[in-house]
C-alpha cells in the first residue's frame, strides 16, 4: 500500500533538517534585530525644535564642547545648555533668523527649549561622564565625530556589548588629558605602546571594570 | 480491552505468562486496543486528571502574576517545594533510561515489557521537573538567560552557579531520553502505520516511522544505534542526577555540602524512580489487560531493585549521620540533631519508615509479586523520596549557621497546589501517551517471546 507520494521524502528531510537549523536560525535573526538601529537607535537622526547643528558650531566655529556641556568634568550628566548659553551669541547675531524663533521664545516664555533626546541609557545603568573624561576617554570615542553631524545622532550602539568592549580593554581608547576634548583625535601609530601606560597613569584597574556593580548599583 | 493473550498462573514462561505467544498475538495483544479505544475507564480518567492540568496553569498563571511569595518560602528558606519537586521529579524521570539503556546494556531481556511506558515516565517527568527551577526564579521571563545565546549585552551565562548546570543536565537528558525513546519506537510505529484502520492514523504513523520497512539492513542499523545511545545514556544518567546533588553539595551549608550527595542521590533517583514504574506497571498492566506480559515475575525482579535500592539509601543515611559526628564541625553535629529531634522530626521518622523500614518487607518473595503488598510499598517509597528532598531543603536552611535566621516553612494553599497539580499533569500526560502509542514495545517482546520459545 503506498501511502507516501516520493515526494515525501524530500519533505521529511527539509523537516529533519529544519529541526536543526530553525533554532540557530532563529536566535541569530533575533540578535541581528537586537543589534540593529530599529532597536539600538544607532545612526537615526533625530529631528529637533531649533536644527542646532554641531558640524556647524564645532568645525566651524570652533566652540568646546565644554562650552555648552558645561557639567562633564564635574557630574554624571554632560548638560544641555540652557537658553541663555545660546543668547550669549544669539543676542548679537542672527538675532533675526526665523530659524532660531523658538531660543527666543524660549527666552521670552522662560520656558527650556525641548530638545529631543539622542542618547538614551535605561534606568538601571549608571553612567557618570565626568569620569569618564577624567580617566583620559574623549567626547568623539564614544558619541562619534560630532564635528560632521549637521543633526545630533547616535553614533554608537549603546548596547552592554559595546561598553564592555571597552571596559574590558580600554587602553585602546585611551587619550592624553589635553586630547580628551579633541574633536579631530586619531588614536596615533603606537596606540597599543601609550595606552597602557595612560591607564597605569589614570590609575584604570581593569580588574574590577567588569564588575556588575560598576555600571548597575 | 484485548484478550488475545491470556495469562495464566503459575506462569508458563520466565517473562511470558501466556503458554503460546506468536508474533500475531503479541503485535494483537498490544496495538488492537489503540484502534479500537478504551473505552469508558479511560475518558474517566481523563477526565479526573483534566482539572488538575487547568488548575497547574491557572497556578503557574498567578504565580507569574504575583511572584514566588504566594509560596511558604521566606528570607531563610529560600527554597521550597518547587526545589524539592524538581530534585523527585528528576528523580522518577532517572529509571526510565536507568531500565532502557542499562538493562539493555547487560542484556536483560525482561526490560522488554516495561521500557517503552518507562521512558514515557521519563520523558514527562523531566519536563515537568524542567518546568520547577524555572517557575521558581524570581522573573522568570528572563529563564533563557541560563542559555550561552549570542546577545548585545556580551554576557555569557555564569558558570559557576548550580542553575547552569541544571539547565545543561536537564536539557541534554531531556534531548536525549526523548531520542532514545523515538529511536526505539520507530519499528513499532511502522506497525502501527500498517496496521490502523484509519487513513489520519496511516499517514500520522507513517510520517513517524519514517518509511520503515523491516528490512535485515535496518534493523541492524537500529539495534547498532539504540545499543549506542544506551552507552551513552547511563553516564547521562548518572551525571544528570549528581548535578542535582552538586545543587546542595556545591554549597557551603551544614547538611548539603557532602561529598556523598552526587551518589547519593544517583540511588535516590533509580530508587524512587523504580518505585514509580512499579505503579505505572501495575496501573497498565490492568488498564491494558496485559498480564500475560507484564508478569509477576517482572514485579518481583523490580522489587529486588527496590530493596536493594532501600538498602543503599539506608547505608547513605547512616554516613551522612556518621559523617556529621565524625567530622566534629559543631553546624555539621547540629544538622544531624536537628533531623531527628527538630521541628520536622515527625516528617524525618515517616521518611526513614517509608525509604528503609517498609521496603525490607519485600526481602519475602510472597511480598514481592502480590501486588498487594508490592504497591502500597512503592506509593510510600514515593511519598519517602519526597520526605526526603523537602527535609534536605527545609532541615538545613531552617537551621543554618545563624540562630537569628532560624524560620519554620509553613505550607500555603499554593504550595500543596504545585505538590498535587504536577503529578495531575503527569497522569493526563500518561494517559495521552497510552492511548496514541503502543504502551509496550511490540518488536522487543516478539523476540523475547521466541527466546521464551512462546511463540
Amino acid at each position: 500500500m503506498q501511502l507516501f507520494r516520493p515526494g515525501a521524502n524530500t519533505i521529511a528531510t527539509v523537516m529533519i533538517a529544519a529541526i536543526g537549523a530553525a533554532p540557530v536560525l532563529a536566535v541569530g535573526l533575533s540578535y541581528e534585530v537586537m543589534l540593529s538601529p530599529y532597536v539600538t537607535n544607532q545612526n537615526i537622526s533625530r529631528n529637533q525644535p531649533v536644527p542646532f547643528s554641531h558640524e556647524h558650531h564645532v568645525s566651524g566655529l570652533g566652540l568646546d564642547c565644554r562650552y555648552c556641556h558645561a557639567s562633564v568634568e564635574k557630574a554624571r550628566f554632560a548638560g544641555i545648555p540652557p537658553t541663555e548659553t545660546c543668547m550669549t551669541c544669539h543676542s548679537q547675531i542672527w538675532t533675526n533668523a526665523l530659524m532660531l524663533a523658538p531660543v527666543r521664545e524660549s527666552l521670552s516664555k522662560n520656558q527650556p527649549i525641548a530638545w529631543e533626546r539622542v542618547h538614551r541609557l535605561p534606568d538601571y545603568v549608571y553612567f557618570d561622564h565626568s569620569v569618564h573624561v577624567a580617566k583620559g576617554v574623549g567626547c568623539t570615542t564614544c558619541h562619534g565625530d560630532v564635528g560632521r553631524m549637521r543633526l545630533m545622532r547616535q553614533a554608537a550602539p549603546l548596547t552592554m556589548q559595546w561598553c564592555l568592549d571597552c571596559h574590558r580593554s580600554p587602553e585602546r581608547f585611551l587619550r592624553p588629558r589635553e586630547a580628551v576634548f579633541d574633536p579631530n583625535w586619531q588614536a596615533p601609530k603606537n596606540q597599543a605602546e601609550i595606552g597602557p601606560k595612560l591607564a597605569a597613569g589614570y590609575h584604570i584597574n581593569t580588574g574590577h571594570l567588569t564588575d556588575c556593580t560598576i555600571c548597575h548599583r | 480491552m484485548s484478550e488475545v493473550l491470556a495469562a495464566e498462573h503459575p506462569a508458563a514462561h520466565r517473562w511470558i505468562a501466556s503458554e503460546r505467544a506468536d508474533d500475531l498475538a503479541m503485535t494483537q495483544a498490544v496495538a488492537d486496543p489503540l484502534f479500537t479505544g478504551f473505552g469508558r475507564r479511560w475518558w474517566v480518567a481523563l477526565l479526573i486528571t483534566l482539572p488538575f492540568v487547568l488548575w497547574l496553569f491557572g497556578a503557574i498563571g498567578w504565580l507569574f502574576y504575583r511572584g514566588i511569595g504566594i509560596w511558604g518560602i521566606n528570607s531563610t528558606i529560600v527554597w521550597g517545594v518547587a526545589i524539592a519537586n524538581y530534585v523527585w521529579w528528576i528523580g522518577i524521570g532517572n529509571a526510565g533510561t536507568l531500565i532502557s539503556a542499562m538493562l539493555l546494556l547487560t542484556r536483560q531481556k525482561w526490560r522488554a515489557s516495561i521500557n517503552r511506558f518507562a521512558e514515557a515516565m521519563t520523558l514527562f517527568a523531566v519536563a515537568i521537573a524542567g518546568l520547577m527551577p524555572i517557575i521558581h526564579l524570581g522573573r522568570p521571563i528572563y529563564a533563557y538567560w541560563l542559555a550561552p545565546y549570542p546577545n548585545t549585552m556580551a554576557l555569557w551565562p555564569q558558570w559557576r552557579s548550580a542553575l547552569v548546570w541544571d539547565f545543561w543536565a536537564i536539557i541534554s537528558y531531556l534531548l536525549f531520553s526523548l531520542l532514545f525513546w523515538y529511536v526505539s519506537l520507530i519499528p513499532d510505529l511502522a506497525t502501527m502505520r500498517d496496521r490502523t484502520p484509519h487513513r489520519a492514523g496511516q499517514l500520522l504513523y507513517g510520517a513517524f516511522a519514517l518509511g520503515w520497512r523491516g528490512s535485515a539492513r535496518e534493523w541492524s542499523r537500529l539495534q547498532t544505534l539504540h545499543t549506542t545511545m544506551a552507552a551513552l545514556g547511563v553516564p547521562l544518567v548518572c551525571s544528570v542526577h549528581s548535578i542535582v546533588g552538586l545543587d546542595f553539595a556545591a554549597s557551603l551549608m551544614p547538611g548539603w555540602q557532602e561529598s556523598i550527595f552526587p551518589p547519593y542521590f544517583v540511588v535516590g533517583a533509580m530508587y524512587s524512580g523504580f518505585a514509580m514504574v512499579v505503579v505505572l506497571a501495575a496501573a497498565i498492566r490492568w488498564g491494558l489487560s496485559l498480564q500475560a506480559i507484564i508478569t509477576h515475575r517482572h514485579f518481583d525482579v523490580m522489587a529486588r531493585i527496590l530493596l536493594m535500592a532501600s538498602i543503599v539509601m539506608f547505608y547513605s543515611y547512616a554516613t551522612e549521620w556518621f559523617m556529621g559526628w565524625y567530622g566534629g564541625e559543631h553546624a555539621e553535629r547540629e544538622a544531624v540533631r536537628f533531623e531527628f529531634t527538630g521541628t520536622y522530626a515527625p516528617l524525618y521518622w515517616a521518611l526513614l519508615a517509608c525509604n528503609c523500614l517498609i521496603p525490607q518487607l519485600l526481602w519475602w518473595p510472597f511480598a514481592r509479586r502480590s501486588l498487594f503488598i508490592l504497591l502500597p510499598v512503592a506509593i510510600a517509597i514515593n511519598i519517602g523520596m519526597w520526605l526526603e528532598r523537602i527535609l534536605i531543603v527545609w532541615n538545613t536552611l531552617s537551621h543554618g549557621y545563624m540562630p537569628s535566621l532560624w524560620r519554620n516553612f509553613h505550607f500555603t494553599f499554593w504550595d500543596w497546589t504545585f505538590l498535587i497539580a504536577p503529578l495531575g499533569l503527569f497522569a493526563f500526560l500518561f494517559l495521552i501517551f497510552m492511548r496514541l502509542i503502543p504502551s509496550v514495545s511490540m518488536f522487543d517482546m516478539r523476540e523475547l517471546a521466541h527466546e521464551e520459545a512462546a511463540a
